[in-house]
């Protein structure tokens, strides 16, 4: 956070001797800005990560009541951690533009000389971080409470798979609540249109994360998987970034 | 259905305020008749060429194409799924070059060109996965079965493209609302042969695969397929001019009517 201080976009140089006023900042100023307001009115507000963290967890004990089960292990593991981090990234995802949208935040930052691309870029790293906190308390509740193997062979692999899930699920998600704030029926739109989009993540994420999960814990992932992953990140950080301006402009 | 597509009316009539304006304006000048509609041009044989290739088509299905020596008459459908399954998914990305082209231009026309693209490709793709289904109860006994990867990520991109006209028409701003719809049908457009090929990838190795590609059919059941592509592309042109003709004819219907009101009788 101190380190984000020091990129705050200077107003004035006085040194400068270019004719115009002063010079806009920088892209990279601007998303260290962007995201330093971000972090800042969710530690001061706390108003998605405690929700989604806490969120996630109840899921888990539907899950143990709907399905009779006291541990889980293999696919069915797999499947329920992503579908409820999926559930849990939704309610981050519909909050994330809300704030902007009524308060004025969009109109300021039209009216700032930087960079559109920038506020994407900010939000989806701020989209990133809410999630890797999520699963910090989610993952080892989910071992705690459901998870039948222990948690310890599937550790150097089991990150990465969620981190590259992660950086899906926040561009997209970004993507996705910047269209659906602006419609009549936001909270309905943002989970309808990022479900569909985020079936290729799930795939990958779940494929490649059920053989982690076996009780007797023999390979690692099948790389195509991340791979896969990985392409769909790239893919979707070039659409974002390509369309984003155009959601901005008046 | 009826409701949202009298909304969908509603709102495509809305969004191109000024042309409704312009038609009513060159209808003044020349003397109460409304300026032509554009696109009516070449509609009749447009009809008829696609008339004439159905009815070739669904010939070559019936009388040319030889039996399936496994799945005999059933087998037929794969003449009107797979080519329903190709045109929708190219209907589809069609929809997002056309809203490429709007948001460079601006033109409201290639907004309304793109709605109409993804509106008809959304009818076939509902025809795609109910072939499918009969197809899947005849040769597998169920009518869903999710070994098959076509069928599958159509329903994806199905429920996916559901949401288009709800986006759409809960933007209450018309030059908004077209230029959201943009942003959708380019992301869903990019989004269709990427998630065809993650469903083929998590399908791949589970079960054999009745026709992976066309490679392998016997020459007449290829040509059979080929003209029956053809003949649904038609179909798919012919069905998007005539809902641009019915839009057209619908702003200008609006136009002359408003200016009905704003003259004293």
């Amino acid at each position: 956070m101190s380190a984000a201080t020091g990129h705050l976009p200077r107003v004035a140089d006085e040194r400068d001797d270019r004719p115009a006023g002063p010079r806009p900042p920088g892209f990279v100023a601007t998303v260290a800005t962007v995201l330093r307001k971000e972090l800042l009115l969710e530690l001061r507000t706390l108003e998605s990560v405690p929700g989604m963290a806490l969120f996630a967890v109840t899921v888990f004990v539907v899950f143990h009541f709907a399905l009779n089960r006291n541990g889980v292990n293999g696919d069915e593991a797999a499947g329920i951690l992503w579908v409820t981090l999926l559930l849990a990234a939704l309610l981050g995802i519909n909050r994330l533009f809300v704030a902007d949208a009524e308060d004025g935040g969009f109109d300021g930052y039209l009216l700032a000389p930087v960079s559109r691309g920038a506020l994407l870029f900010a939000k989806a790293l701020a989209l990133l971080l809410y999630l890797v906190v999520l699963e910090l308390v989610a993952v080892p509740a989910f071992a705690l409470l459901l998870l039948e193997p222990s948690l310890g062979p599937a550790l150097p692999d089991l990150p990465l798979i969620l981190l590259l899930g992660d950086v899906g699920v926040a561009l997209v998600g970004t993507l996705v609540a910047a269209l659906a704030v602006q419609t009549r029926a936001r909270d309905l739109l943002g989970p309808l249109l990022a479900l569909p989009l985020l079936v290729p993540v799930v795939i990958g994420g779940a494929r490649a994360s059920a053989p982690l999960l076996v009780l007797a814990h023999a390979s690692g992932p099948q790389p195509r998987w991340p791979i896969a992953l990985g392409l769909y990140d790239l893919l979707f950080g070039l659409i974002a970034y390509a369309v984003f301006d155009f959601l901005l402009e008046d | 259905m009826t409701p949202s597509a009298s909304r969908a009316d509603r709102g495509g009539a809305d969004q191109i305020p000024g042309q409704a304006r312009k038609t009513a304006l060159h209808a003044q000048g020349r003397h109460d008749r409304p300026a032509p509609n554009p696109y009516v041009r070449g509609l009749r044989p447009l009809s008829l060429a696609t008339a004439l290739a159905m009815t070739l088509a669904l010939g070559m299905v019936f009388f040319y194409a030889p039996l399936e020596a496994e799945q005999g008459f059933l087998q037929k459908i794969f003449y009107v799924h797979v080519p329903l399954a190709i045109v929708a998914l190219c209907g589809f990305v069609l929809g997002g070059l056309l809203a490429i082209v709007y948001l460079r231009t601006r033109d409201p026309r290639w907004d309304m060109r793109s709605y109409v693209a993804i509106h008809i490709s959304l009818i076939f793709a509902v025809g795609t996965l109910i072939t499918g289904s009969i197809w899947a109860k005849g040769s597998w006994g169920h009518w869903w079965v999710w070994s098959e990867p076509t069928l599958v990520s159509f329903l994806i991109i199905f429920l996916l493209y559901a949401t288009y006209q709800p986006l759409r028409f809960a933007i209450e701003d018309p030059e908004r609302q077209a230029r959201y719809a943009a942003v959708f049908a380019i992301t869903a457009g990019a989004f269709v042969p990427m998630n065809y090929v993650a469903v083929n990838l998590s399908t791949a190795y589970v079960h054999p695969r009745v026709f992976s590609s066309t490679s392998n059919l016997p020459g007449s059941m290829a040509l059979t397929l080929l003209v029956s592509v053809v003949a649904m592309a038609l179909l798919f042109t012919t069905l998007c001019k005539y809902e641009l003709t019915a839009k057209h004819t619908r702003f200008q219907l609006r136009a002359l009517r408003r200016r009905l009101l704003e003259e004293p009788a």
